[in-house]
């Protein structure tokens, strides 16, 4: 059996079933409380579990996070929302420096399972300072995992298995994701960490994308499709760990490859997975590795300037038909 | 020190000036205000006014019904979608803006945060340029790039208006660094809200401030809540003025009720700032009467309340002040279709601005060559 729920319906299902079976459970963050949630994405869950386990912070994102890391070092297991990953600049410090290091500089000794969670990169014109993709940031970083969902079935398996996990996790949302309606299995379905899946099969050319950029290729396959380019879409909804193999079959499979994310073109979940397909399929490459990505400047306010900073299904659709077309030419000649 | 003293070097990690021994009761800290006592309504209003603050306060009054008139406009144009991303309405706390900008001299700077169409608009931003920033457009202070959020004027040294909750507070110690470095007697005042007392760089930058005995005012605008928070979860304390007793430096604390109160309370910050060089915190107490931004139902507080702020919104009593005193029905009906024609100009000016074009993208990123 299966419903269908929105994006922030399957993320608050997980919590909720993860803090019924698990006492060590805890929520804490801005507005998650009394105010339901600035998303409404934990709505109901303070009158279900109450203060001592729903816990509003004041404005304090360094401070409540590192009180998540502390109280995950002797045996809890947090979730520590932020408001926008955006906030979590402010934070970085506990997640670079303690959160994701404390594993290895006490030999082992210590864990950190904690979540961070929270919707990541842009909105609709909230400007420069509210915009950023913090995920390619914090996936540089070992000792931490870095996933980031496109549907709610994703959205609620890789939750829990986040909150199960013995290791730091930073869970990407999508303010623009939120109301996504999607098929949810029922039960305790959990989706193992650092699995990407093909959610379009195609022939011509793999494109790689994640969480908001996985609907933008999708919309962008279905265009190519009308003009006779078949395209595959593989959602990677893991970035650390990055499923390598999947990504190589694929392109073994379509000889071509486009990588869509949100955020800077520079270094970056796109630039990775092009070492890793350069280097595990390169005999197979028939053209360059494409990326479509914001264009390499802050968000500006203006939504013209924005639409066209931000990676467009018609941009997409261009990068696939150059690979495609440089591919056949090279067969033809 | 006098203004001469202020043109020596500036004393970097100096021992607490003689004029401050610590440790003091906390009473010995505060300034002539009210000791962590909030004013009693009305207190500090002067029984009559003479002709001169009349027409000071209806200049103060004026700029006040502006930034309300402009506000509300705004608001609807969001409503149509003219205006997109966050909006978030400084209608109710126009008063902190007017009074304490009326206690600077056109070179002294402001920074505050998103909150920041009256602080822009007061320091002199004109209303023209405010309004095409949030429709967007090419003519808007920033080129609408920056957007509501993030309102910068450097003609009227209005230095930004900043998204990131207590990120602007070291850069506004900085801002007074400069001008004591270069001696050139300019204060800052830095605006934020009582939310941002539970953030590192509130503390960072007021301790440096501190240390460093910068010429600045740390507003706190305490409109009691944070988003949907009411100050009693934000805070182990309910007077933000307190923290300054651990840092060693002057503070205030009182309600907002006339905008002729806050001029002068802020003016006696101003005053140690450019003279002393030394930073003072002061707590204003107000009240937003719209949500938190316009998405915001603001479900967390009773329409009884709500009520009862405006019945002692500033704005308000300014006018009553001004009719009860002579200044003349007339008059002010004159000055409020002057404010009228101002906004209306202005959304018409942002109505039929162009849009920015795209190759500013690059040349507001770097100056020079692009970094790729
Ligand atoms: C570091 C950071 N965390 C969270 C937010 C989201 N946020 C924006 S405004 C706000 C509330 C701020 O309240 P307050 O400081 O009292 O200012 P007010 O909005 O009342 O003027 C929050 C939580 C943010 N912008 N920055
Ligand atoms: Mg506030």
């Amino acid at each position: 059996m299966a419903r269908s729920i929105r994006y922030r319906e399957a993320l608050r299902e997980a919590m909720v079933e993860e803090m019924e079976r698990d006492d060590r459970v805890f929520l804490m963050g801005e507005e998650v409380g009394h105010y339901q949630g600035a998303y409404k994405v934990t709505e109901g869950m303070l009158e279900k579990f109450g203060a001592r386990r729903v816990i509003d912070t004041p404005i304090a994102e360094s401070g409540f996070a590192g009180v998540g890391v502390g109280a995950a070092m002797v045996g809890l297991r947090p979730i520590i929302e932020f408001m926008t990953w955006n906030f979590s600049a402010v934070a970085f410090d506990q997640i670079l420096n303690n959160a994701t290091k404390v594993r290895q500089m006490s030999g082992g000794q210590f864990s950190c399972p904690i979540v961070f969670r929270g919707p990541n990169g842009s909105a609709r014109q909230v400007g420069s300072q509210h915009s950023t993709s913090m995920e390619h940031f914090y996936a540089t970083i070992p000792g931490v995992k870095v996933v980031a969902p496109a549907f709610p079935a994703d959205a609620k398996g890789l939750m829990k298995a986040a909150i199960r996990d013995e290791n730091p996790v930073c869970f990407m949302e999508s303010e623009t994701l939120y109301s996504v309606k999607g098929e949810v299995p029922d039960g305790d379905v959990v989706v193992e960490l650092g699995k990407a899946h093909v959610v379009r099969a195609g022939t011509d050319c793999t494109i790689v994308a994640y969480s908001r950029m996985t609907h933008v290729a999708l919309e962008a396959a279905a265009a190519l499709e009308k003009e006779g380019i078949s395209a595959e879409v593989v959602d990677l909804r893991s970035l650390r760990p990055l499923d390598e193999d999947l990504i190589a079959d694929s392109v073994r499979k379509t000889h071509r490859c486009v990588v869509v994310h949100e955020g800077w073109p520079y270094g970056g979940v796109g630039a990775e997975v092009c070492d890793r397909v350069q280097r595990l399929a390169f005999d197979w490459l028939e053209a360059p590795i494409l990326r479509i990505s914001q264009l390499d400047v802050g968000m500006p306010y203006n939504a013209k300037l924005e639409q066209m900073c931000m990676p467009q299904p018609a941009r997409v659709v261009d990068a696939v038909k150059r690979v495609v077309t440089r591919g056949r030419g090279k067969a033809a000649s | 020190m006098s203004q001469s003293e202020a043109q020596t070097e500036p004393e970097m990690n100096a021992a607490p000036s003689p004029a401050l021994p610590l440790p003091l009761p906390p009473s010995a800290l505060v300034t002539s205000s009210e000791m962590g006592a909030v004013a009693v309504p009305g207190a500090s209003v002067p029984a009559k006014l003479s002709q001169g603050q009349l027409e000071h306060l209806a200049d103060l009054y004026r700029q006040m019904y502006l930034i309300r008139r402009l506000e509300e406009e705004a608001a609807r144009a969001y409503a149509q979608g003219k205006i997109g991303g966050f909006l978030h309405l400084y209608i109710g706390q126009e008063a902190v803006a007017v009074g304490s900008i009326a206690a600077l001299r056109p070179d002294d700077y402001v920074v505050t945060t998103y909150r920041d169409h009256g602080v822009a608009l007061t320091k002199g931003m004109s209303a023209k340029a405010l309004m095409a920033e949030l429709f967007g457009k090419a003519t808007g202070c920033s080129k609408g790039l920056g957007g509501s959020m993030h309102l910068f004027d450097k003609a009227t040294n209005m230095l930004g208006g900043y998204g990131i909750v207590g990120g602007h507070i070291p850069l506004a110690s900085g801002v007074a660094f400069a001008s004591k470095y270069r001696a050139d007697g300019r204060v800052t005042l830095c605006y934020f809200g009582e939310g941002a007392v539970s953030i590192g760089g509130f503390h960072e930058g007021v301790s440096l401030a501190a240390l460093w005995k910068l010429p600045i005012v740390f507003i706190c605008e305490n409109n009691e809540y944070s988003m949907g928070t009411p100050l009693s979860r934000t805070m182990s304390v309910e007077d933000v003025s307190l923290k300054a007793i651990g840092y060693g430096i002057d503070r205030d604390r009182f309600f907002v009720e006339d905008v002729l109160t806050v001029e002068a309370r802020i003016g006696e910050a101003v005053k140690r700032a450019r003279e002393l060089s030394l930073p003072t915190l002061v707590e204003v107490r107000t009240y937003r009467f719209r949500g938190h931004s316009m998405s915001d139902p603001a479900k967390y507080r009773t329409n009884e309340e709500l009520e009862e702020r405006k019945q002692k919104d500033p704005l308000f009593r300014a006018r009553l002040q001004l009719a009860k005193e002579g200044f003349g029905e007339a008059r002010l009906k004159s000055m409020d279709d002057d404010v009228e024609r101002e906004v209306q100009e202005a959304i018409t000016f942002a109505d039929e601005s162009p849009e920015p074009d795209a190759s500013l993208l690059e040349s507001t990123t770097y100056d020079g060559p692009f970094a790729a």
